[in-house]
């Protein structure tokens, strides 16, 4: 055992505190190549990771930088600085910790390349800038440790891959440096344990004591949930006494629209004026900050939140956590629950609020599986090529380099360790010269072997152009919007480009909890007057939509099998026993299809349970297949557990719709002209430098950056159909927004077991679709055939039908399309 | 795919989906305002640098439309390009490839607002051309008869059961006809638009382009 030297043991004692085993763990491995410690938020984490470089760096006797600090959020490596700077001041210790992110003044950026101070913290983006600079080897000449924090979100994201490319650089510069991980509670510790470590190092995967379990129930109100939605408005009074009874409250929501909306219906009806905050990633930083702060000194009472208030930041009393909606992920959920209490050994508290009832459903499906400890994920599969991409721009913008060097530093992280050859060699003719397609337009030829066989770039003024557009975070793109003045107003927050296009003046919505009038668009800037209106438009930030995660989603399904359901509310019971009667629940291992006439149309509905975006692609690929049938559809809408379609006619036999072979052929063909497609092109096509974002001139607006990727989308399509890009395009759409991957898994797990059911009418689970946001208009057959309709009907009102030729006589033209 | 048949001015047409104009008798196929280079204008001006592939988008669907209808005759009726630079620094590739197109058939370049002057391409180029009894220039004078012109890029909106469906769109009535735009992404003007409701008569078809043109009266 590593004895704490006596300046540090006396410092916990005078704290009252001891150390952790934890912390005594990591302080004894100190020399391991790679150690990941997942311990519960409150433990003495991020302590347990500085220990042993703040014991190394003690004597005052390392030059340069001793430890690089990693996190996912700017924020928490400010909270970490002034965490770090207690001990560091207390105890006298010679050590320098400075922060290096996006929001660092340019002099003091200077200053850290050339006198980097002991401990530098840091995000992954910032660490592929410095990477991507000359003298980046003096710079972390003598590095020994590196600290990633909260590594289960990074893992989860490409900015993990990113930043693991990043660390594999500054092990070449050091090659004895040690990696230090720190998670929160994951289902697959290994997983994660091989992502960070130097493949093919071992890591040792450190267990802090969990703590007790949390207490953690589904919140019961008066009144039932209404059929669909996501707004939860019902619940306002009951989280209201919630919130009254507790020090200070965590109000979780799944998107920001639903946070702002909440929010403002929480303030109609907060008659005791409790101080109660909004926090999400589209408000302006400034107020960001205030919410912060406020938070802090223990002034709110409440905060509205959503993903942005989810890594480990300390948010000092918390010691109820709310979450509205259902969770649609536990391991979310569970990693959510940890912010509440952060007193160790203490259960944390949490509430669901079911937003509708399907949701009271899945509420409760998710309390059983976080009393089983069971969490959820999808293995994350091979590291994705976009990111080697733009990282082999970064290399050549730090100096000539050998590929044959390269791909080895490559294959030593692990989710690119399977890299093959041939796969980065791809990568690397791409940054060359664009592809096949693009060959001709130098813009995309960017490096240049040279005669000793090292690759650098073609024009060496590219490196400012490359190191603009580093890094892998896809926003969506959002405006800035401002309250109207004579010299610029007060910055309210973001709102997304598309939803900006369209309003027109006069058009209210919320921002920030308050109700705002658009009065125009100056710059780039949406300009906003205060409304006193009482029902705004609404702000549709597309934040995120999470998908269900199949467990989850599996469990659902096995509720439905039981008899009777005791542990629903009795609504939700009567709801399930009548769907029962009139039809049938969804069965696992097979597919319920209804179909029923309603509204004038003829609906399907799909009970997948595939998740959001994978029943929004099965949407997209059924209505081809009806489309080839001559079924005539018209459009869809998705959720979480089904996809309903609406059309013309009626499907009489389903069996056909369902072949996986078709079905994949509508993928690779249809598909390769959807939106969802294109946008999954646009992001990866921006992430391996082919379309810049950010140009010395001007930030290129989405809007732009959506017309180039659309056109070079389509060119590839047709021209080169094998171009590297358009393989990673398909790549990434087995997972994300597309996750053709679970509609896979969807056909492959009924084996053509589909319950076909013919209806007279909508049945009591699919009522919950109709009512549904976001519905998908198909544009095939049925348009023309409508847009025939109403032209025979328009110009026969008008007396033009008269006027106009008779159909000729002769042949009609033909053109063979 | 069907194209529209209508008569203009004792002119037997064809409006086809793709927003290109047929005249049978002729030979003729007449598309207006392609916009050739339009990336290269926007980079040029602006510095933003978007791929230049619309080109080869407009090239490729006016390829198609001259071996369906085996045209002996093509019209670009103005705005054939996105300025007179863009024109000249069209790549050497899309050059040819016009050069390509232009091989037994007579090609006129009617100038337009965008491309007020010859180009350094074959073919002949006019302010503007009389044959049979249309007239086919750019702008629309007001007052003309039995004139074939584009500028506008109009567009028409339809509502059918609740969905709105809008395309690019030829207007004509007894005296005119004005052309969508033909070339890609190129962007359009709605039917109301007082310019274009000033111009046609009462009683003008708008054809909705798409995979059967159709006619509705013009949406006002």
């Amino acid at each position: 055992m590593t004895p704490l030297p006596p300046r540090f043991a006396e410092w916990f004692a005078t704290k009252g505190w001891h150390i952790h085993p934890h912390q005594q763990h990591m302080l004894d491995r100190s020399d391991d190549p790679a150690l990941l410690l997942i311990a519960p938020t409150g433990g003495g984490k991020t302590l347990s990771g500085f220990l042993p470089s703040l014991v190394d760096l003690a004597d005052g006797r390392h030059e340069g930088m001793h430890t690089l600090y990693i996190s996912p959020l700017k924020a928490l490596a400010a909270d970490i600085k002034r965490n770090l700077t207690t001990p560091v001041a207390d105890m006298h210790l010679p050590i320098t910790i400075e922060e290096r992110t996006g929001d660092t003044s340019q002099s003091r950026r200077k200053r850290q390349r050339a006198d980097p101070p002991h401990i530098l913290l840091t995000t992954p983006e910032s660490l592929a800038l410095l990477v991507s600079y000359e003298d980046a080897p003096r710079m972390f000449k003598g590095l020994k440790r590196v600290v990633i924090d909260e590594i289960h979100a990074l893992a989860e994201s490409k900015r993990g891959d990113q930043m693991m490319l990043g660390l594999a650089r500054l092990q070449t510069f050091c090659p004895d440096l040690k990696r230090v991980g720190l998670s929160a509670t994951v289902e697959d510790p290994a997983a994660i344990a091989h992502f960070m470590a130097r493949h093919p190092d071992p890591c040792e995967i450190l267990m802090a004591d969990p703590g007790p379990a949390p207490d953690i129930q589904m919140l019961t109100t008066d009144e039932a949930p209404p059929w669909s939605g996501g707004g939860a408005a019902y619940a306002i009074p009951a989280v209201l006494d919630q919130v009254r009874q507790h020090n200070t409250t965590l109000i979780f929501h799944n998107t920001r629209a639903q946070a702002e909306i909440f929010f403002h219906n929480l303030w109609l009806a907060n008659d005791d004026s409790l101080p109660i905050g909004i926090h999400h990633g589209s408000l302006d930083r400034q107020q960001r900050e205030r919410v912060e702060a406020a938070m802090v000194r223990g002034d709110l009472r409440a905060i509205v939140c959503t993903g942005t208030l989810d890594l480990g930041i300390d948010w000092g009393d918390v010691d109820l956590i709310i979450q509205i909606g259902a969770p649609k992920n536990v391991k979310r959920l569970v990693q959510r629950i940890g912010r509440a209490n952060h007193r160790y050994n203490a259960p944390s508290k949490a509430l669901l609020v079911p937003a509708n009832r399907f949701e009271v459903v899945e509420c409760v499906a998710a309390l059983d599986a976080v009393l089983a400890g069971e969490l959820d994920g999808e293995p994350r599969g091979p590291g994705p090529r976009d990111v080697l991409c733009q990282h082999i721009l970064i290399t050549a913008c730090a100096g000539p380099f050998d590929a044959d060097a390269l791909y080895v530093e490559f294959m030593s992280v692990g989710a690119y360790a399977d890299l093959s050859r041939a796969e980065f060699d791809a990568c690397l003719d791409f940054c060359a010269t664009g592809g096949y397609a693009l060959r001709a337009y130098d813009r995309w030829q960017r490096l240049i072997k040279r005669e000793d066989g090292h690759w650098q770039l073609r024009d060496p003024r590219a490196a400012q152009r490359i190191r603009m557009n580093i890094g892998t975070i896809q926003d969506t793109d959002t405006l800035k919007v401002r309250m109207r003045r004579n010299r610029g107003g007060k910055p309210l927050g973001e709102i997304e480009e598309g939803f900006a296009a369209s309003l027109t003046p006069g058009d209210t919505f919320l921002i920030g909890g308050q109700i705002v009038r658009y009065e125009g668009l100056r710059e780039m800037t949406v300009e906003v007057s205060r409304d006193a209106a009482k029902k705004p438009k609404i702000a549709t930030f597309m934040g995120t939509k999470f998908a269900t995660s199949t467990q989850l989603s599996d469990r659902v399904q096995r509720m439905f099998t039981q008899d009777s359901w005791p542990g629903l509310p009795a609504h939700t019971a009567e709801w399930l026993h009548l769907q029962r009667e009139v039809s049938q629940l969804p069965q696992p291992g097979r597919l319920l299809i209804e179909s029923f006439p309603h509204d004038g149309r003829e609906q399907t509905v799909i009970y997948g349970f595939a998740g959001r975006n994978g029943q929004q692609t099965l949407g997209l690929l059924l209505t081809k297949r009806m489309e080839e049938m001559g079924l005539h559809p018209m459009g869809f809408v998705a959720t979480d557990y089904a996809t309903l379609i609406w059309g013309l006619d009626a499907v009489r036999d389903p069996g056909p719709l369902f072949d996986l072979e078709a079905l994949q052929n509508g993928l690779e063909t249809w598909l390769a002209g959807n939106a969802v497609m294109k946008r999954t092109f646009r992001a990866s096509a921006t992430i391996a430098g082919l379309i810049e974002r950010n140009t010395p001139s001007a930030r290129k607006s989405g809007r732009q950056a959506t017309f180039s990727s659309d056109i070079l989308y389509d060119t590839l399509q047709r021209y080169d159909p094998d171009h590297l890009m358009l393989q990673i395009t398909r790549e990434e759409a087995m997972r994300g927004l597309v996750d053709f991957g679970r509609v896979e898994q969807l056909i492959a797990r009924i084996e053509g077991r589909i319950d076909h059911r013919r209806l007279t009418r909508v049945t009591p689970l699919s009522a919950p679709l109709f009512l549904e946001a976001g519905r998908i208009p198909v544009k095939g057959e049925a348009e023309e055939r409508l847009l025939a309709e109403e032209a025979a009907r328009l110009m026969e009102a008008s007396g033009l039908a008269q006027l106009a030729p008779p159909p000729a006589n002769k042949p009609r033209w033909r053109v063979g399309y | 795919m069907n194209g529209f048949s209508f008569n203009l001015h004792g002119t037997a047409l064809v409006a086809l989906g793709s927003g290109a104009l047929w005249w049978p008798e002729q030979q003729l196929l007449c598309v207006s305002d392609l916009h050739l280079g339009k990336t290269e204008r926007i980079a040029r001006r602006g510095g933003a640098q978007l791929p230049p592939y619309e080109t080869q988008d407009t090239l490729t669907r006016l390829e198609h439309d001259l071996s369906a209808t085996k045209a002996r005759k093509v019209i670009s009726l103005g705005d054939s390009f996105d300025d007179l630079e863009a024109a000249r620094a069209l790549p050497e590739t899309e050059r040819r490839w016009i050069t390509r197109l232009q091989v037994d058939r007579q090609w006129y370049w009617v100038e337009g607002n965008h491309d007020p002057g010859p180009v350094d391409m074959g073919g002949r180029h006019l302010q503007e051309l009389a044959l049979g009894r249309l007239t086919f220039r750019h702008i629309a004078r007001p007052g003309a008869r039995g004139e074939v012109s584009g500028h506008y890029h109009p567009k028409a909106c339809v509502r059918a059961r609740g969905r709105a469906i809008s395309r690019p769109a030829f207007l004509y009535d007894t005296d005119r006809l004005i052309l969508p735009a033909y070339g890609t992404f190129t962007g359009g003007l709605r039917s109301h638009a007082d310019v274009l409701s000033r111009l046609m008569q009462p009683g003008t078809h708008a054809v909705l382009t798409g995979a059967t043109p159709v006619a509705v009266p013009m949406p006002r």
